[in-house]
C-alpha cells in the first residue's frame, strides 16, 4: 500500500471510478497523491465522490454495544470516519459470523512517523475488541515499482518496517505478516490473475491515472493488492471452512479505489465483498497546508524521536493557532480551527473531559500556546517512548515468526 | 402446606457435607411465604425416601389460588423459572439444587451426586437435512452415533452435532445447558427427543432446567407427565442396543424422525465452529469420530492432543491465560487491592474516596504500558516455542547428516 502521506509531486491527475473531470481538479486523492486548493481536503466532498457512507454516531454507539466497552478514541474522535458496508459486519458478527481483518504498509522509507503508526493504532483496537485474525501486507514490490528501488532494498525496508509494525501490538497468535516478494505462492497468485481477469486496462486507467508510458508492473499491482481481501489467499489460515469469511479493511481513504475495485471484483467471484473503515489524513506539523513528506523531518513526529527532539518539533514547528502576543492571546483566545496541537490532542488525548476543558480555556484565552504544546509533548513522549521499548525488543527471530506461513489455531479464541 | 420444591441453599455449594436449609412454599396464600428449615446433607437422602413415600401432595383445606403463570403459546424463550413455574402447575414434585456453572457431568455430580438420581447426559444433534434431535442418556450409557445414526435411517454419518447457534435459536439455552426441558420452547416443537430406557427404572433423574447453574431431580413419571404436557410422547430407547440395519431389518428408530426440518441458523452449510461441540453435559465414546464429522481442523487436534474430557473448558483455560489484556487486569487489581491496604495502615480511613480515585488514575496511567509489555512478552515467548519447534524436527536431520558423512 501506498503511504497515507501524500509525497510524491505528481501532477493532478482526473481520477474519480473512470469518470475524467472537467476543469481544474480542486482536490485530489489517490494512493500516490494527496493535495487540495488552499490546504485543506473537503472530506465530504470526498465521501460522496467516492461514494462511501460517513461513520456515524450510532454506529460508534453500535461499536461500543457489541464490544462492551468504550469505542477507540480514533473513533470517537471522527479520525476514522468513512466506511463501506461496516454495519453488514456488525450485523454478521452479532450472529456469530467472524471476519479478519486486512491492512497493509507500502515500505517506501526506514522510518516512520505517527501519521503511518494511525491504521496500526486502529488496528490493533479492532483486532483486540472483535478478537479476529489480522493479515498484514508489506507491498515492496510496489515501492520496487513505484519509487524504482531495488528489489533487495525494498525487502529489506519491508522487514524493517515490519519491526515497527510488530511494535504497535499486534498479538502473534492471530497476526500474519507478509511481504509480497517473499509470499507470493500458488494460491494468493491464482487469486491475483482470477483478479486480473475480471478488471480490464481501461479501468485501471480509469481508476488510477496510469498511462502507456507507465511501466506494464503498475497496471498489474492493483490486483495484487486487492488479493488478500480474499480468504482464500490464505490456506494456511483460513481452511474450507472460512472459504467465504468476511474481511474488513481499515486504511486511509486514499486507498478506496484499489477497493473499489476489488469490491466489484468480489461477487464475481463469489466472495462477500471486503468492508472498509477509513481514516482521514493525519495533519502534518506545519498544518493544513504543509504535507508530511519523508524529506522534511521537520513535518512529523517520528518513532525514532527522542523525547527532546519532539519538545523540539512541538515547539518551534507546530503550528499554532493562537495569538500573536500573550496579551492579545488572552483577550481573543485562540483559533482552534487551524492551531496543530490542539488536533493532535484530538486524536492522542484520550481523556474527553481533559480535552474539552482544554479547548475551552485555550478557546478562551484562559490557557496559552506554551501550556498546550507542552501537554501535547508530554503525551507524545509517552506514545513514543512505548513504541520504541516494544520496538527495541522486536528481534529478527520474532518477525521471522510473525512472517512464518503456519497456521493460527487460535485466531478467534 | 405443600411441598412442591425446595431449594438448597447456596452454602451447600460450600460444603457438601455441611447443613443445607430448604425453603417451603405455601399455597395457602398468593404470596408464596417461604419458611426456611434445616437438614444436614446426612439427612437427605432419609428425606427423600419420605418423599418417595408421600408422592401425593398433601392439601390445605383453603382453596389453591389461581396461578400466575399463564400457560400460553410463547414464541420467546421459557426462563428457568418459568419452566420451574410450570412443573408447580403440573403438580410435579422436583428437588432443585442451585450450584456454579458447570458443563460437564463430572462437575455436575460434584454438586448434586448426594441428591441420588440419575444423572443425564444430553447431546443435542442434527441431520443432514437438518432435522434436529436430542439425545438423553444415563452418565454410564454407551452412545454410538454411528449405530443410532443407522438405526434411525441417516446412513453411517448421518448424525452431527448441532451448530452452537442452534442453542440459543432453537432451545434457547446456553452452551452446556442441553436438557430435554428445553423442548418446553415453541421453536423445538420439531426436536426429536430420544430418551435412554434406563431411566425408567431410575428413582430420580436429573436434568438442567434451562440453565446449567441448576439441577432438578424428579421421578421419571413426573417427567413423563410434563413431555406429554408440551405434546411430546416420550420415547424411550434402549440406545445401547445395536442391531444390524439392512433389507431384511428396516432401521427401528425410523419412526422417530421429526415431521419437518428446521431454518438452522447461520445458513444451510454452515459446519460447527472451531470451538468444541457445546453438549459438554457429556463425556462423549466418540472423541475418535469427531474429527471426521467437522473438517480436520489444527485447534482440533491441538484439543485432542491434551487428551481432555472436557474441551469446552480447556479452550476457555488457554484463552484465558494468553489474554494480555485479562492478565493486566488481573495484575492492576492485585497491586491496587494491596496497595489500598498498605495506604490504610498509614493513613486514615476518611480518604477512602481520595485513594479510590487515586488508584484509578495510576490505572489509567499504568495500563497502556503494561498492555505493551505484556505483549512484547507474549509475542517473544510466543517466538522462542516457534523457533524451539522448527529446532526440534530439523534436529533429527541435522544429526543424520553428520551420522552419514562419518
Amino acid at each position: 500500500m501506498a503511504s497515507t502521506t501524500g509525497e510524491t509531486l505528481a501532477a493532478a491527475e482526473p481520477i474519480a471510478d473512470g469518470r475524467t473531470e472537467e476543469g481544474e481538479e480542486e482536490q485530489v486523492v489517490n494512493p500516490w497523491e494527496v493535495s487540495a486548493k488552499g490546504g485543506k481536503i473537503d472530506y465530504d466532498k470526498l465521501v460522496d465522490r467516492f461514494g462511501c457512507q460517513r461513520l456515524d454516531e450510532s454506529l460508534i454507539q453500535r461499536f461500543e454495544r457489541i464490544t462492551g466497552r468504550r469505542a477507540h478514541v480514533f473513533l470517537r474522535r471522527g479520525l476514522f470516519f468513512a466506511h463501506r458496508d461496516l454495519s453488514d459486519i456488525l450485523d454478521a458478527y452479532e450472529r456469530g459470523e467472524k471476519f479478519y481483518l486486512y491492512t497493509g504498509r507500502g515500505p517506501s522509507s526506514e522510518s516512520l512517523h505517527l501519521g503511518h503508526l494511525v491504521p496500526f493504532m486502529f488496528t490493533k483496537y479492532l483486532q483486540d475488541v472483535f478478537k479476529v485474525p489480522l493479515v498484514i501486507q508489506l507491498t515492496d514490490d510496489e515501492k520496487c515499482m513505484w519509487k524504482g528501488l531495488s528489489v533487495e532494498e525494498s525487502e529489506r525496508l519491508a522487514r524493517e518496517n515490519a519491526k515497527d509494525i510488530i511494535a504497535c501490538g499486534f498479538d502473534i497468535e492471530r497476526t500474519f505478516i507478509f511481504a509480497d516478494f517473499s509470499y507470493m505462492s500458488p494460491p494468493i497468485y491464482k487469486n491475483i490473475v482470477r483478479i486480473a481477469n475480471c478488471v480490464t486496462g481501461n479501468k485501471i486507467v480509469g481508476i488510477f491515472g496510469l498511462t502507456l508510458e507507465d511501466y506494464g508492473g503498475k497496471f498489474f499491482f492493483p490486483y495484487i493488492q486487492a488479493a488478500p481481501s480474499f480468504p482464500s489467499s490464505f490456506p494456511h489460515i483460513f481452511s474450507d471452512k472460512y472459504s467465504k469469511l468476511r474481511c474488513l479493511i481499515p486504511c486511509a481513504i486514499d486507498q478506496d479505489p484499489y477497493f473499489r475495485m476489488t469490491r466489484d471484483v468480489a461477487p464475481r467471484l463469489s466472495y462477500h465483498k471486503p468492508a472498509l473503515i477509513e481514516s482521514k489524513f493525519f495533519p502534518a506539523l506545519q498544518g493544513e497546508s504543509g504535507k508530511m513528506s519523508a524529506s522534511d523531518p521537520n513535518s512529523a513526529i517520528y518513532v525514532t524521536d527522542s523525547l527532546k527532539d519532539i519538545k523540539n518539533k512541538v515547539n518551534r514547528y507546530a503550528f499554532s493557532g493562537g495569538q500573536d502576543t500573550i496579551e492579545k492571546q488572552r483577550k481573543f483566545g485562540a483559533n482552534l480551527e487551524v492551531d496543530v496541537p490542539v488536533k493532535y490532542l484530538n486524536f492522542f488525548l484520550d481523556d474527553d473531559a481533559e480535552l474539552l476543558s482544554i479547548k475551552e480555556k485555550y478557546g478562551s484565552g484562559a490557557m496559552l500556546t506554551g501550556e498546550v504544546k507542552a501537554r501535547l509533548i508530554e503525551v507524545l513522549s509517552e506514545i513514543v517512548e512505548r513504541h520504541q521499548r516494544a520496538r527495541a525488543a522486536v528481534t529478527e527471530e520474532m518477525v521471522d515468526a510473525f512472517m512464518a506461513v503456519r497456521p493460527l489455531p487460535r485466531m478467534f479464541g | 402446606m405443600v411441598v412442591t420444591g425446595f431449594y438448597p441453599d447456596n452454602m451447600s455449594r460450600l460444603n457438601p457435607k455441611g447443613p443445607i436449609i430448604f425453603h417451603t412454599q405455601s399455597l395457602e396464600s398468593r404470596e408464596s411465604s417461604l419458611s426456611a428449615c434445616s437438614f444436614h446433607a446426612a439427612s437427605i437422602n432419609p428425606f427423600l425416601k419420605s418423599l418417595n413415600r408421600n408422592l401425593k401432595p398433601i392439601y390445605s383445606p383453603a382453596p389453591r389460588p389461581p396461578l400466575l403463570i399463564r400457560r400460553r403459546r410463547r414464541s420467546m424463550a421459557f426462563t428457568k423459572d418459568q419452566l420451574l413455574a410450570r412443573l408447580q402447575e403440573l403438580k410435579v414434585e422436583f428437588l432443585s439444587c442451585d450450584h456454579p456453572s458447570v458443563m460437564t457431568v463430572e462437575e455436575q455430580a460434584k454438586y448434586v451426586g448426594h441428591l441420588g438420581g440419575a444423572l443425564s447426559k444430553n447431546l443435542f444433534l442434527k441431520d443432514k437435512k437438518h432435522r434436529l434431535y436430542i439425545i438423553s442418556a444415563l452418565a454410564n450409557t454407551k452412545v454410538d452415533l454411528k449405530i443410532l445414526s443407522q438405526r434411525l435411517g441417516l446412513g453411517k454419518g448421518g448424525l452431527r452435532m448441532a451448530p452452537e447457534e442452534a442453542l440459543p435459536e432453537i432451545l434457547h439455552v446456553a452452551l452446556g445447558s442441553v436438557t430435554p426441558f428445553a423442548l418446553i420452547n415453541e421453536s423445538a416443537r420439531s426436536v426429536s427427543l430420544l430418551l435412554d430406557k434406563g431411566f425408567k427404572s431410575q428413582r430420580y433423574c436429573l436434568f438442567h432446567p434451562l440453565t446449567n447453574e441448576v439441577t432438578i431431580a424428579l421421578t421419571p413419571s413426573d417427567f413423563d407427565k410434563f413431555l406429554l404436557s408440551i405434546g411430546h410422547e416420550p420415547a424411550y430407547v434402549d440406545l445401547e442396543d445395536c442391531p444390524v440395519v439392512g433389507k431384511d431389518n428396516p432401521p427401528d428408530l425410523a419412526y422417530l424422525i421429526p415431521a419437518e426440518a428446521l431454518n438452522l441458523p447461520g445458513g444451510a452449510d454452515k459446519v460447527p465452529p472451531t470451538s468444541a461441540p457445546a453438549q459438554t453435559n457429556a463425556t462423549l465414546e466418540q472423541k475418535t469420530k469427531q474429527p471426521t464429522q467437522k473438517p480436520k481442523e489444527p485447534s482440533k487436534e491441538q484439543k485432542q492432543k491434551s487428551g481432555n474430557d472436557k474441551p469446552q473448558i480447556n479452550v476457555d483455560a488457554v484463552a484465558d491465560s494468553t489474554n494480555v489484556e485479562k492478565f493486566v487486569e488481573k495484575v492492576l487489581e492485585k497491586v491496587s487491592n494491596v496497595f489500598i491496604s498498605e495506604l490504610s495502615k498509614q493513613s486514615n480511613a476518611e480518604d477512602g474516596n481520595i485513594k479510590d480515585h487515586m488508584l484509578e488514575g495510576v490505572k489509567q496511567r499504568v495500563s497502556s504500558d503494561l498492555l505493551s509489555m505484556t505483549m512484547t512478552l507474549k509475542n517473544s515467548v510466543y517466538t522462542q516455542g516457534f523457533h524451539a519447534g522448527i529446532e526440534s524436527t530439523l534436529y533429527p536431520l541435522a544429526n543424520k547428516k553428520i551420522v552419514e558423512r562419518k
